[in-house]
């Protein structure tokens, strides 16, 4: 392999991994702010990708659609934890993970409900539909490093946010001892309404960003929601530092395992049976991984004990 | 006491005509189980909407329909199937879209004495050492768009070429079913993870591979992710495939991206007979939308059993099965007929996508094979 082809999986592999942190940083915040599993996070997902899609539909303009994609998911993250999530805080794990598959179920029939069982459309704008051509000869699209750029700067906006801000220090001092800073004073509740809906609205933008790459469709969420959940795991539980590393580590060993490996077999096998291990051990990887990391820090790498 | 002799006798003689109208035997009731909800729920809706089109066209009050909607889940399709057989007491089976739901239900079902009419799935196992008297399947073997593919790719002189699948058995039976009729060199050959919606890796290799052509399945959402992906990357290498990934609820999901692509189907909606002109106008007079290759098949399925009920009794299931492999009714895709192992035996066509107005859809090119048996017909024996 070339290694200008190596260098654009490497730039693959980040832009996976960029799309997985937004999801996960609103996933490991909820988690570690609030102590809940919220299964419900892939539906937000994909009420961002539905609304950037109907409105992209109606209004022609994709910077609208990311708008209304930020919106709509922050409007339905905030509705319910208004209504449901607000119930499950005292309860134990399963009654969470009971109750938030239920809303995986009524946001997806609610969505085939309102937009019909068919896959909707959402493309790129025009402006970023080809490739770009970058320093050493590469042919890389523009869309794809547009979200590696924007998945940047958000994550450098969140850790500016959880550092410096006085919603940052709520946020924090949440993690460390509910029950402390709601005795100082704090408006617990009110703090979770805006951490849910800021995990929603990231959630809602990688459904759109990523909805205008692949298709929108019901049941979009689930797939990406069981990797966030890697990625959480391995980047420890709370830590927006380990989702943003955690999810640069799971889209490059994605991403590179699934392009090196049947290679690597190949190299001692029969190139049948070579692509089909290679391809069954590549789909593992981001497991192996997760179960590696586990070994050693058993807290995931950033995560506090 | 008088009131409630007249109700008895009442309910006796309601009783009786019931008693008489099954010792008829005229109704044939159909269970249809098929995919409604979750992923793959356009393909479901499909087929149900073009076999109830037909049952209504027919007006024929002895054909009773149940629909069930299995949610693409084996355990689902077997108990609903069980539910069917044991309080419903259907006579024929049918619906079924994805193949390993189809592995669940078929051979249980037809060993309990029921007809199978599969209007979608399929499988290999079916058609070769597995295949059963009383299992009919409308649309084609699960290889045969493939082997179309493969042959449309020697025709237009191709001899390298890149071929992607995910990694699960209709996958594996794609790719071998492209390299049976294929007679060119492979520059490359990956199996992708099943419901993969990434595909830059894969298409950086691709660019890569100096190959001369690209032939994926990637059915349902995969495709619509590959397609858009693949135009924006600039990579300009001819793409053929399936219908699967170019049928009319995908094609406006993929939009442009589409275009020109070529693609292998048993049927389209310019196919030039009569029956299947009335199909496409009253498919889109009942529904407001286009038909896909899903809806045809569920026509034809609907009219192969009505075809059946004109001849023979389903309670004969000798005689039924006959006029079943007789399979004389007006097809949508003009010759069809049933090789020995009730497959269909037909032709295969190239589409190319194009635009008509604002709606993306698939016109004829070409015939891709002709009269085409599966390959799995001679290892079946009843």
């Amino acid at each position: 392999m070339s290694t200008l082809l190596l260098i654009e999986q490497i730039l693959n592999g980040l832009q996976f991994g960029v799309m997985l942190f937004l999801m996960a940083a609103g996933l490991t915040l909820i988690f570690g702010v609030m102590g809940l599993i919220n299964l419900a996070h892939g539906s937000l997902y994909m009420v961002g990708a539905f609304a950037a899609a109907a409105v992209a539909g109606a209004t022609g303009s994709f910077l609208l659609a990311l708008i209304a994609s930020l919106i709509a998911a922050a409007a339905a993250g905030a509705i319910i934890e208004l209504a449901v999530i607000r119930r499950l805080y005292d309860r134990d794990h399963l009654d969470q993970v009971l109750a938030t598959f239920a809303l995986i179920l009524i946001f997806s029939e609610g969505t085939r409900w309102l937009f019909g069982s068919f896959p909707l459309y959402l493309d790129i704008p025009s402006a970023l539909a080809g490739p770009v051509t970058l320093p050493g000869g590469i042919q890389y699209p523009a869309y794809r490093l547009l979200i590696i750029v924007i998945g940047g700067v958000i994550a450098l906006g969140l850790f500016q946010l959880i550092a410096r801000t006085r919603i940052g220090i709520q946020i924090r001092a949440g993690e460390s001892d509910r029950e402390m800073i709601a005795a100082l004073g704090v408006d617990i509740s009110r703090l979770y309404t805006i951490v849910f809906a800021l995990g929603a609205a990231l959630a809602g933008l990688a459904g759109a960003l990523v909805g205008a790459l692949q298709s929108v469709q019901v049941g979009m969420g689930e797939p990406v929601l069981i990797l966030a959940f890697v990625v959480i795991v391995i980047g420890g539980i709370g830590s927006i530092k380990g989702a943003f590393v955690g999810a640069l580590l799971v889209g490059l060993t994605d991403t590179l395992g699934k392009v090196l490996l049947p290679g690597l077999f190949g190299a001692f096998m029969e190139p049948a049976a070579a692509t089909a291990v290679g391809s069954s051990l590549a789909s593992m990887a981001i497991y192996i991984l997760m179960a590696a990391v586990l070994l050693f820090r058993p807290t995931g790498l950033y995560g506090s004990a | 006491m008088y009131l409630k002799s007249l109700i008895l006798a009442a309910g006796l003689t309601a009783l009786a005509s019931a008693g008489l109208a099954d010792g008829h035997g005229g109704t044939v009731k159909v269970g249809m189980i098929t995919t409604l909800s979750g992923g793959g729920a356009g393909l479901g809706i499909d087929v149900r909407d073009g076999f109830l089109l037909a049952t209504k066209m027919a007006g024929n009050e002895n054909l009773e329909v149940v629909v069930e909607d299995d949610q693409r889940k084996p355990e689902i399709a077997v108990q609903l199937a069980d539910k069917m057989i044991q309080s419903d007491k259907v006579d024929i089976m049918t619906g079924i879209i994805f193949s390993n739901l189809a592995m669940a239900v078929i051979p249980a079902a037809t060993a309990q004495g029921k007809f199978y009419i599969s209007p979608n799935a399929g499988p290999s196992q079916l058609a070769g050492k597995g295949c059963h008297p009383l299992y009919f399947n409308v649309a084609w073997q699960n290889d045969n768009l493939h082997e179309a593919a493969g042959a449309y790719a020697n025709d237009a002189g191709y001899t390298n070429s890149f071929i992607l699948a995910p990694n699960y058995p209709a996958g594996q039976d794609a790719l071998t079913g492209y390299k049976r009729t294929y007679g060119g060199e492979l520059a490359g050959e990956i199996y992708t993870k099943l419901g993969q919606t990434d595909y830059a890796a894969e298409i950086a290799q691709i660019r890569a591979s100096g190959a001369d052509s690209v032939f994926f399945f990637l059915p349902g959402g995969m495709g619509i992710s590959f397609l858009k992906q693949y135009a924006g990357s600039g990579v300009d290498i001819p793409v053929v495939g399936p219908a699967f990934s170019f049928d009319q609820g995908i094609l406006q999901a993929v939009g442009e991206a589409a275009l020109g692509v070529k693609n292998t189907s048993q049927w389209n909606k310019d196919l030039d007979v009569p029956a299947n002109a009335t199909f496409v106008e009253a498919f889109q007079a009942e529904y407001g939308r286009l038909p896909s290759l899903y809806a045809s098949q569920g026509y034809d399925a609907a009219n192969l059993i009505l075809s059946a009920m004109e001849t023979a009794d389903v309670k004969d299931a000798d005689a039924f099965r006959t006029a079943l492999a007789a399979a004389e009714f007006d097809s949508v895709r003009g010759d069809f007929k049933f090789g020995t192992n009730q497959h269909p035996v037909q032709d295969y066509y190239v589409r190319e996508v194009i635009k008509e107005g604002d709606v993306f859809t698939n016109k004829i090119i070409g015939a891709s094979l002709e009269d085409h048996v599966d390959a799995y017909a001679a290892e079946c024996s009843y």
